[in-house]
């Protein structure tokens, strides 16, 4: 669904330019006369505000980096120059820590969204597996990122991180002394973090276009998951529909945002962090940043180091195999009824194992962990193929454009509701 | 894009031109901090003054110290370098200033000016060129013994900084 551009350069400057350079021209085609399924709903507005916090993170970054030196015996005392000294230091501190929660926020509601209306099946894997990627991407970027303040979490969570490495049988060890730079982490492994942190934004903004790029081939997903038929019936252009959607979800986000940074700037952090870190004494209690904590807590409910290891990293490799288990041929939970409380319920583990992330692991929270660890894994490798099997699907209705008059008709504008 | 063809102003422009506006005005905001953090901050503030001791500097003897990042030169010149420096007629200068304007009365031997070309910025060496002050290697400029400039291409004056004797012996640059 390609939407075909109607740009005719006004003027003879612009004409001789499009004939040389026809960026204007791809501009237009991908931004406002693209066509957009007119059901979409506000879930649809999350790639918009992620490539917004994207461009955040890269500019509040940038100027971080500006007045911060990654060299261990400075650089706690140099986040709190930035902090106390620089002119709104402060404010672009906090705007890009909290800025990093609420990359994962919008990240997390965004591949939710995409599991729920069934996103990554044909012809969308390849989109899918981009934003696995991005994901990984911006794992590795969160993770280095806190480890430069260089305070008691930063120090430690890069101490427990790294040495999952050393889980690989035989070149572990060496691997993980590789990865530090030396025999602990240290201010070689500051370094290398920060050159990497700096990197790896860049990266995932290559991704990122390579993930617009496919989306804009194969054409949006939409909450009926119901194919394009005829782009004058089923669709809107872009600008100014989906322009003006994205523009004021983004405002209402950044709503949210505002609220962490000027309210509640350290609530998503660790009070520990502001103690500077301390290469002989671990703290009592470490937990990762919340957005990793359901991942820790699978790593932790294993009774084996190398086989915890593996299922955290098959945890989130399993996602790039989504598009494959979910045998179904019907794409969006609007129309599969048993698909949307199993969804339901693997969110609701999601999060649980979220909580149990951040709870000591003793007694009976690994216990659940290990319950909610084994149903993440069955949710995926025997429920999702098994559904597609067994479940009978609603009929689907015959085009976008009759769904949205069928709700219209019935005077229903929360789907679910008479769903 | 479906615009209703209406002639005139109509209240969506309105609300558009509002919208915006809005937008600008919260655009605008957000962007001072960011060009604010380019200033210098804090720490580079509190560094703003540079106390210094002029006992130990013999007559005859430059020395250099550091205010604001910038060289320093204090003079402490001979009863002859203060003669020529005051015998000059103005009419020979670029820069045209008395001697008396560049050091504080009472003072005269001391000449504090601010150690860097005003051509482009490099530091010159002391007791060189042909006035019996300073030499610029980089592009030839030479200074008197009041920090004047008297050979070009430096178009102005060595700068005196701001500065106060708390005491006989103790000045605070800044």
């Amino acid at each position: 669904m390609e939407g075909h551009s109607t740009y005719q350069p006004q003027g003879k400057v612009a004409r001789w330019f499009e004939s040389r350079l026809p960026i204007m021209g791809l501009l237009h085609s991908s931004a406002v006369a693209y066509p957009t399924p007119k059901n979409l709903n506000y879930l649809w507005t999350f790639g918009a505000i992620l490539t917004f916090m994207l461009g955040c993170q890269i500019v509040s970054g940038i100027v971080l980096a500006m007045h911060y030196t990654a060299y261990a015996p400075v650089s706690f005392a140099r986040v709190e120059h930035i902090m106390r000294d620089v002119s709104y230091g402060w404010l672009i501190r906090y705007i890009h820590a909290n800025g990093a929660s609420m990359f994962f926020i919008a990240v997390y509601i965004h591949m939710f969204r995409g599991m729920y209306y069934g996103s990554y099946k044909a012809p969308r894997e390849v989109l899918w597996i981009l934003g696995v990627i991005i994901y990984l991407l911006m794992m590795a970027t969160a993770f280095m990122g806190y480890v430069l303040p260089w305070g008691q979490m930063s120090f430690w969570g890069a101490t427990v991180i790294t040495n999952l490495f050393s889980a690989i049988p035989g070149i572990g060890e060496t691997i993980v002394q590789w990865l530090w730079g030396g025999y602990s982490v240290g201010d070689p492994t500051l370094n290398r973090f920060f050159s990497l942190h700096y990197l790896l934004p860049f990266m995932i903004a290559g991704v990122v276009v390579l993930h617009i790029w496919a989306l804009h081939h194969v054409g949006q997903n939409n909450p009926d998951g119901l194919d394009v038929k005829s782009v004058a019936k089923d669709t809107v252009p872009f600008t100014p529909y989906a322009t003006i959607k994205d523009i004021f979800a983004m405002v209402v986000f950044l709503l949210f945002f505002s609220w962490f940074i000027f309210y509640i700037p350290n609530y998503l952090g660790h009070s520990d962090n502001y103690i500077p870190a301390n290469p002989l004494a671990t703290p009592a209690h470490i937990v990762p940043e919340w957005y990793f904590l359901p991942f820790y807590a699978i790593l932790r409910s294993i009774p084996d180091k190398l086989g915890g290891v593996l299922a955290m990293f098959g945890a989130i490799a399993v996602l790039a195999f989504l598009p494959w288990l979910d045998t179904s041929k019907v794409r969006s939970a609007r129309y599969r009824p048993l698909f949307r409380q199993f969804f339901w319920i693997f969110a609701v583990v999601s999060v649980g194992l979220g909580y149990l992330g951040s709870q000591p692991a003793e007694g009976g929270y690994v216990i659940a962990s290990r319950i909610l660890t084994a149903y993440y894994f069955i949710h995926f490798l025997v429920i999702l193929p098994l559904l597609g099997l067994f479940e009978r699907p609603k009929p689907l209705p015959a085009s976008i454009a009759d769904a949205v008059l069928a709700r219209g008709a019935k005077g229903a504008t929360a789907p679910h509701a008479k769903a | 894009m479906a615009h209703a063809e209406t002639s005139g102003t109509t209240r969506r422009d309105f609300i558009y031109i509002a919208t915006g506006a809005v937008g600008a005005v919260g655009v605008a905001g957000m962007v001072w901090p960011f060009v604010s953090q380019l200033q210098p901050d804090q720490s580079v503030l509190a560094l703003s003054t540079t106390e210094v001791d002029l006992s130990p500097i013999a007559e005859g003897q430059i020395v250099t110290v550091q205010w604001r990042g910038k060289p320093i030169f204090i003079f402490n010149r001979a009863p002859k370098d203060v003669e020529a420096a005051r015998a000059v007629p103005m009419s020979q200068l670029i820069d045209p200033q008395p001697d008396q304007d560049r050091v504080k009365s009472g003072h005269e031997n001391f000449l504090v000016v601010v150690g860097i070309c005003t051509h482009l910025g490099c530091v010159p060496l002391g007791h060189q060129g042909n006035y019996d002050g300073w030499f610029c290697p980089c592009h030839g400029s030479q200074y008197d013994s009041s920090g004047r400039v008297r050979v070009g291409p430096a178009p102005l004056n060595l700068p005196v900084p701001p500065y106060t004797f708390t005491s006989d012996t103790k000045i605070v640059i800044g």
